[in-house]
């Protein structure tokens, strides 16, 4: 696969290093002249000096027969047009992009970039899945493919409780993967019984999570449970 | 008509206020509370200070009820990006981007739907016809 990656900082480069490592042919746009020369004796010809979203500059470090292109720069709006020069101008198959500011994140949603990356969305989930006080935690989102992987908390007065997985009644579109308990996780075979003090990890279709908490915690608006899970407002 | 300018610098504030004089509603979107300055203390329109990226930055300047958008901040892709965000998300039916790199401003007109104003095009138009005006033009290779 011939991979085109802008952005050699710690992301760019790591991603450049892992690809190259897996036979993978790769090149990394990087316009910061310092970080350049910092990163050419490791990186000679699979690094390109240049503005990484001047077409020119694409063009070449070979977009025009690329399989992916990975735009991970510091800047959200680069990123985006990145990702858009890809798709338009050379039919790129798949374009993976990062976003900076969770802010951002519904433009690139709103541009067809289906595929990102958001650290500090990332981290959020990790430190509420941490948070013993979270009972519903967004995990991963797979925009594309169209299914998300939640987590959710077993109450004393979640109906599913005691019982086991086969005889529980889930909204459509839901399903339980695993149980968490005691700090493992449990695959949902049918004959797991769900208990209080549980968390589950489901499968669901993307809009399914307000039913989801619903079936799970009748007694809680799901706005509530929601709030602070979702790709949080950052700083303007 | 309602009026958005995103990016308050030489052109950002020359247009806001070209609009204004002609009668327009004209709100102004910059990150720098500073810029303003540009427009004088008799510019009749609204200031928002943010990002133009910024989704809610753009509701707070009205952009709901809009009938163009102009983006003149300083980074082409920034003026991109916002018109995208005008045009897809909100509807403004026109939605203008300066962009100074003549081939992002091809493309993003061509295949994206939004209008590109391309002030390096312009100069160059207006150069070389500069150049042919002179006096000794007329005398070939």
């Amino acid at each position: 696969m011939f991979v085109v990656i802008v952005g050699a900082g710690k992301v760019g480069l790591n991603v450049t290093r892992s690809l190259t490592r897996l036979g993978h042919e790769a090149i990394v746009i990087e316009q910061r002249r310092s970080r350049y020369d910092l990163l050419l004796p490791e990186l000679g010809e699979r690094m390109l000096f240049g503005d990484g979203t001047e077409i020119w500059v694409l063009e070449k470090a070979g977009i025009g027969r690329a399989d992916l292109v990975v735009a991970v720069t510091g800047d959200d709006e680069d990123n985006v047009v990145i990702s858009q020069v890809a798709r338009l101008q050379y039919n790129v198959p798949k374009v993976v992009a990062r976003v900076n500011n969770p802010r951002n994140q519904a433009t690139f949603d709103l541009l067809g970039v289906d595929a990102t990356v958001c650290a500090a969305t990332m981290l959020m989930s990790m430190i509420q899945h941490e948070l013993p006080v979270h009972q519903f935690v967004p995990l991963l989102s797979l925009r594309r493919e169209n299914v998300e992987l939640v987590e959710i908390a077993v109450t004393d007065e979640t109906p599913a409780a005691h019982t086991a997985v086969r005889d529980i009644r889930l909204p459509a579109g839901v399903l339980v993967a695993a149980i968490l308990r005691g700090g493992t996780a449990l695959l949902a075979h049918g004959d797991e019984v769900l208990l209080p003090g549980d968390q589950v990890l489901c499968l669901l279709e993307p809009g399914k999570e307000k039913a989801l908490i619903r079936s799970f915690l009748p007694s809680r608006k799901p706005e509530d449970v929601q709030a602070g899970t979702s790709a949080d407002p950052g700083d303007r | 008509m309602y009026v958005i300018v995103a990016g308050c610098g030489r052109v950002g504030s020359s247009v806001a206020r070209q609009l204004a004089a002609e009668g327009h509603d004209v709100a102004v979107i910059d990150e720098d509370a500073q810029a303003f300055g540009l427009l004088g203390d008799d510019f009749p329109g609204q200031y928002v200070v943010g990002a133009a990226i910024d989704w809610d930055v753009l509701r707070e300047a009205g952009i709901e009820g809009a009938d163009a958008f102009a983006a003149a901040t300083d980074g082409d892709n920034t003026n991109i990006v916002c018109a995208l965000i005008a045009a897809r998300e909100f509807e403004v039916s026109c939605a203008i981007a300066r962009v100074y790199d003549p081939l992002r401003a091809r493309l993003f007109e061509e295949k994206a739907g939004i209008r590109t104003v391309c002030p390096t095009l312009e100069a160059q138009t207006m150069m070389v016809d500069a150049v042919r005006t002179c006096p000794a033009a007329g005398k070939g290779g």
